[in-house]
């Protein structure tokens, strides 16, 4: 799985840190993502898709 | 006792939480036949940047789509844009279309939407717009372009958002909010101080604690707001921001129970095969017993995720969509940030920053326990305060050591 994300567009919603913790993170004022692991483990793939499809921007694309 | 599982979803309504509906549906594995109706002749697009970036200019429409035009084919979906749902017959399962057409079902997803208020004989008046849709927000970002006397009625989210772009782009804008605050309602006292503040710094010209009575006109066109107590504000263009109402008259004498919304059971479930999602979706909120409806983006997207699995589950194991709200709100360099139900507080007690710095965490609470966390530029830390919030966590009176 690999991750991209249009940071332009973050709304620093965090329903992706929520979704997934151990794969994404905040920065502190506006909330905007940060990717920790752009080729998560197996085991995070299900976590990111909830990720992308929760995500009010749509910022996060999943390509496998 | 089970029920044969869906092979025919019909979803109606293509936006956010229709989307959610049908992606949810195939992530899930469903592999029977959707088809997917929408009003608008667009795809699917997001809402918020309508009152922000789209409006500002800083944005063009193709930033607003929620997915690429590709991922709808891979989707497997017979989607039918620019079709208005008119009429459901739920015993016979099937929905009427504005051009003629029918399409059934025998699992159906309302997610219909809103659509915005209006002032009562505005219809058809040149220069009075809402802001609801793509066409409305285009329309009036030509309008700002003239540089106008905006006048905006209502201190909501879309109003403060929108007066806080017209500043930017170099109008005169007069807010009218029948609150004590811009969004006072959502924030209270204290915050909706303070944010009034930063609008009145920014130029705005408020108008608080007043209730627009209509809109006047010189030759069709609008050339003012009269107030309630007759005062009157003259205005080049005004944007009515009073909210919006449910697009349920199409399920009127169906059978399906519609009110404030589609009224649905815990698990969105509104009987007879039908679900709802989304901003049209009241429903029994677990916690209270209460029912309740959301208008806000990340809600139809959590909503619509529960109903494609709840419709995979079937009625009789669903299960009842619980969640903590989450609102947010870009004004002038300010993210303002919701968790949880602000409305009718009775506390306030800011736990994080000041006011001062316009920097800030605040915990909201009803008779002792969180309701809500509200956050202030403080996006990451404001996250740390969601579980008080899920689990309505009693107040500490003081905080601890």
């Amino acid at each position: 799985m690999n991750i991209s994300i249009d940071f332009d567009k973050c709304c620093g919603a965090g329903q992706c840190v929520l979704a997934a913790p151990d794969v994404f993170d905040q920065r502190d004022d506006d909330g905007v993502v940060v990717l920790l692991h752009p080729r998560p483990s197996a085991e995070q793939e299900e976590n990111v898709r909830q990720a992308a499809a929760l995500c009010p921007a749509a910022v996060i694309k999943v390509e496998q | 006792m089970t029920t044969p599982g869906p092979s025919r979803v019909t979803v109606v309504g293509a936006s956010a939480a229709g989307l959610s509906v049908v992606e949810g549906l195939r992530r899930e594995g469903y592999a029977g036949s959707i088809t997917w109706i929408g009003e608008e002749t667009h795809l699917p697009y997001d809402r918020p940047p309508l009152s922000k970036q789209l409006l500002s200019g800083a944005w063009e429409t193709d930033r607003l789509r929620l997915r690429d035009p590709g991922d709808f084919e891979a989707l497997g979906v017979d989607l039918r844009l620019g079709a208005r749902a008119v009429a459901l017959d739920a015993r016979k399962r099937t929905i009427a279309l504005a051009d003629g057409g029918l399409a059934g079902y025998d699992t159906l997803v309302v997610a219909t939407g809103t659509r915005a208020r209006r002032l009562p004989g505005t219809d058809g008046v040149a220069g009075v717009h809402v802001l609801r849709t793509v066409e409305d927000a285009l329309a009036l970002r030509e309008a700002l372009a003239g540089k106008p006397h905006l006048v905006v009625v209502g201190g909501g989210f879309v109003g403060a958002e929108a007066a806080a772009v017209a500043r930017g782009l170099g109008c005169e804008v007069t807010l009218v909010t029948d609150t004590a605050q811009p969004m006072g309602g959502a924030l209270g006292d204290e915050l909706g101080s303070m944010l009034g503040n930063v609008h009145t710094e920014h130029g705005v010209h408020i108008e608080t604690g007043a209730m627009a009575g209509q809109v006047l006109t010189d030759g069709g066109r609008a050339c003012g707001v009269r107030l309630a107590d007759g005062r009157t504000i003259a205005a080049d263009a005004v944007l009515v921001g009073i909210g919006a109402q449910p697009n349920v008259e199409w399920l009127a004498g169906s059978g399906v129970p519609v009110g404030n919304g589609v009224e649905c059971d815990a698990t969105l479930y509104a009987g007879f095969g039908v679900w709802a999602a989304g901003d049209v979706a009241s429903w029994l909120d677990p916690r209270t017993q209460e029912p309740v409806r959301i208008e806000h983006r990340t809600n139809a997207a959590e909503q619509g995720l529960a109903v494609a699995r709840n419709i995979l589950a079937g009625p009789e194991c669903a299960r009842p969509f619980d969640s903590v709200p989450y609102i947010w709100s870009d004004q002038y360099d300010l993210k303002i940030q919701i968790y949880g139900r602000s409305r009718g507080a009775d506390e306030v007690r800011i736990v994080e920053g000041s006011l001062t710095d316009r920097r800030l965490i605040a915990l909201y609470a009803t008779r002792g326990r969180v309701c809500a966390a509200v956050g202030v530029n403080m996006a990451r830390a404001l996250r740390g305060y969601r579980a008080q919030v899920a689990e309505a966590a009693v107040v500490e009176v003081e905080s601890a050591a």
